[in-house]
């Protein structure tokens, strides 16, 4: 069905990674190298490394290797060891061309998607090492250009896109004067105080998605919930300082998301359709800050879906007719368990469904998580290339009558339609919020 | 030399294991608040029941293989009826032992286990790919026991040298567990229990 790769992919031009090294001495390579380990390297490095009995279970694990027709290099133990393996037994004197072709295996070479952990009989967790070789990268200031540019987005904002403050209030007015063409009485509520939720989406959604916040406030409405949005810089949960291993401003990121809910008094977060950001927020950033779980509930869209339809507060209308597959994102499902939810949600919603294989847990990364989507057009051949699995499986669900592929996450939407479109598979993808709009009473 | 051997043993993998949970605490310190014991022991005993997980069933030769070798390889040296005799001469304790058959066959399932992991590491490129000297340096530190093992007990030539090599390199091969990647002994239910901990309490999801 779907075409093999033959392309020999080497050493992708970047102007991130090639200026940066540009600017780097040998001397100062081995230098922060030598701190990071020192600082950084704790246990977890130390047994993970030193105890990888080298049995190359993990590979079957990592879609990069799947789809490269087994080439070994890159199995989740291969990479560590072209990369960290070496710089720990030089003790970081390793060339600057070594740090460029380190940079684009950790960024572009795994998802982080965390799959290899249930593979490896020990748990070892090829994603935490990749994140400390980015770390590295970073300190180094070899970051690829467009991942590193939504960082500083990040930094300067305190959102991914460049989103002016009063581009975010604007998009919001825009959207919910949209809505009311359709219910006239729609709000999309801006700072309401002591709200039950505060609704918060990643920096792309007001920057290219604008509906979903349309959809959302729709499905807000009919539900008759007491939601609210800031309109301050806070509202975006997204966070690709945690992918570049700016883990300084994933701090600072989380900080403002969770004091915006504290300022608006909001009883929850609930957050839109995104893996990442889900990561983010209910896994990652709230332990930069020192908080065990995130300091108040934290729900995915996946999670708030299943209550209103357990809850019988959205109605269907009419179901969705063509058969839908879904898309287990990594984040959500092996990163949080949402996996019965959303199916219970598309039970609530589709007339049929198909599984993929594998699925759940097991499921394939769509390619494009960890960051690397965000790294940007250099790489985007060399991902859809390096995930030909996904497009086999994916494949399989259509022979089995598949129309329409649910993917619940923004990069793994982004991801499969890049997918799609490279093997010709010719599936529509849509989010859960896409079919719950298409298909409730609105009333 | 026993007792050094022995000691070695205990002291290394006390030390390894002292010094890795104050490294933990040092630089590590989420490991302790996010292990659950109840989450650690699920993923744990997922892991050591043959077959319960998918990467078991994907490749049930290893499965299969690789638990035989790891009950052979702890049961025969310590139920061997010639060690406990031993044990029992010189520091006067006693247990249950195997027949001479069963340790017999067991000790060709250690032998014949080593050469399946060699062929592995030969023919297999992904395994190869990783494969560095110290593997199959390793590899050998456990068969030579074995080896040499069952040589002197059938009494085959020079049984009498090839008995101080057995001695040897079982002293050898016990010394080295707590300061190579043999101390995946020491360290799996760590690594396994917080991964485990990490998936059922954090992230309400399996790990197997
Ligand atoms: S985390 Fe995912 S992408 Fe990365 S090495 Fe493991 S399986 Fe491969
Ligand atoms: S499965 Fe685990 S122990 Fe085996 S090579 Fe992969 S990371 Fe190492």
């Amino acid at each position: 069905m779907t075409k093999r790769s033959v392309q020999n992919i080497s050493t992708i031009p970047d102007e991130g990674i090639d200026k940066g090294a540009q600017r780097l001495t040998p001397d100062q390579v081995s230098r922060v190298i030598r701190r990071h380990l020192e600082e950084e390297g704790g246990a977890r490095l130390k047994v993970y490394t030193e105890t990888c009995v080298h049995c190359g279970l993990c590979s079957d694990a990592c879609h990069f290797y799947l789809s490269h027709d087994h080439d070994p290099k890159f199995s989740p133990a291969g990479k560590v060891k072209q990369t960290l393996d070496k710089i720990i037994r030089k003790k970081g004197r390793v060339s600057i061309d070594f740090i460029k072709k380190t940079a684009e295996i950790a960024f572009t070479e795994c998802n982080l998607c965390r799959r290899c952990v249930m593979y490896c009989p020990f748990g070892i967790d090829v994603a935490y090492l990749m994140l400390f070789l980015r770390r590295i990268c970073h300190k180094l200031g070899v970051v690829p250009q467009y991942i590193q540019d939504t960082a500083h987005s990040h930094a300067a904002t305190m959102n991914q896109m460049w989103v002016k403050d009063d581009e975010w209030i604007d998009t919001l007015h825009w959207q919910e004067d949209e809505a009311r063409d359709e219910i006239p009485d729609l709000r999309i509520p801006l700072e309401k105080q002591g709200a039950d939720i505060f609704y918060s989406v990643i920096g792309p959604e007001p920057k290219f998605r604008a509906q979903m916040i349309y959809q959302a406030a729709v499905i807000m409405n009919a539900a008759g919930m007491d939601w609210t949005m800031p309109a301050t810089p806070g509202w975006d949960n997204s966070d690709m300082c945690m992918y570049t291993g700016d883990e300084e401003m994933v701090a600072r990121l989380k900080k403002v998301h969770f004091e915006t809910a504290m300022r608006l008094k909001t009883k929850r977060i609930v957050m839109g359709e995104c893996g990442h950001a889900y990561r983010s927020v209910h896994d990652v950033g709230n332990r930069h800050l020192g908080w065990k779980m995130s300091p108040l509930p934290v729900m995915h869209a996946i999670e708030f879906y299943y209550e209103l339809f357990k809850d019988r507060k959205l109605k269907v209308n009419q179901k969705y007719d063509a058969p839908v597959t879904l898309h287990d994102p990594c984040n959500v499902v092996r990163g949080g368990g949402l996996h019965e939810m959303a199916r219970y949600v598309i039970n609530e919603t589709c007339s049929r469904f198909v599984e993929m294989h594998p699925n759940r847990e097991h499921n394939y990364c769509c390619g494009a998580g960890g960051g690397v989507i965000n790294c940007g057009p250099p790489y985007t051949n060399k991902r859809v290339v390096s995930n030909r699995v996904k497009a086999d499986q994916l494949a399989d669900a259509k022979a089995r009558g598949a129309k329409t592929i649910i993917a619940p996450c923004h990069n793994c939407f982004g991801g499969l339609e890049d997918i799609v479109k490279h093997y010709g598979l010719g599936m529509e993808i849509k989010f859960l919020g896409d079919v719950i709009y298409e298909c409730m009473d609105k009333e | 030399m026993v007792g050094v051997a022995f000691t070695v043993f205990l002291a290394g993998s006390f030390f390894r294991l002292i010094s890795m949970w104050r490294l933990a605490k040092k630089k590590d310190g989420l490991i302790f608040s996010y292990i659950s014991i109840f989450f650690a022991l699920r993923s744990i005993v997922h892991w050591i029941l043959p077959f319960a997980g998918v990467s078991m069933r994907k490749h049930p030769a290893m499965t299969i293989v690789a638990f035989l070798f790891h009950v052979c390889l702890f049961a025969v040296p310590i139920f061997l009826s010639a060690h406990v005799i031993l044990f029992k001469e010189s520091w006067d304790i006693s247990w249950w032992r195997l027949p001479d058959m069963a340790a017999e066959i067991m000790s060709w399932s250690v032998i014949g286990s080593c050469l399946f992991f060699l062929g592995r590491r030969i023919f297999l490129p992904e395994v190869r790919y990783l494969t560095s000297l110290s593997d199959y340096l390793i590899l050998a530190a456990v068969a030579v026991p074995f080896i040499s093992g069952l040589w002197s007990y059938h009494q085959w030539a020079a049984f009498q040298v090839v008995m101080i090599v057995h001695i040897i390199s079982g002293e050898i091969m016990l010394m080295i567990i707590p300061f190579t990647r043999l101390s995946h002994m020491l360290f799996f239910p760590f690594t396994r229990g917080y991964m485990g901990s990490e998936f059922g309490a954090v992230r309400h999801a399996k790990d197997w």
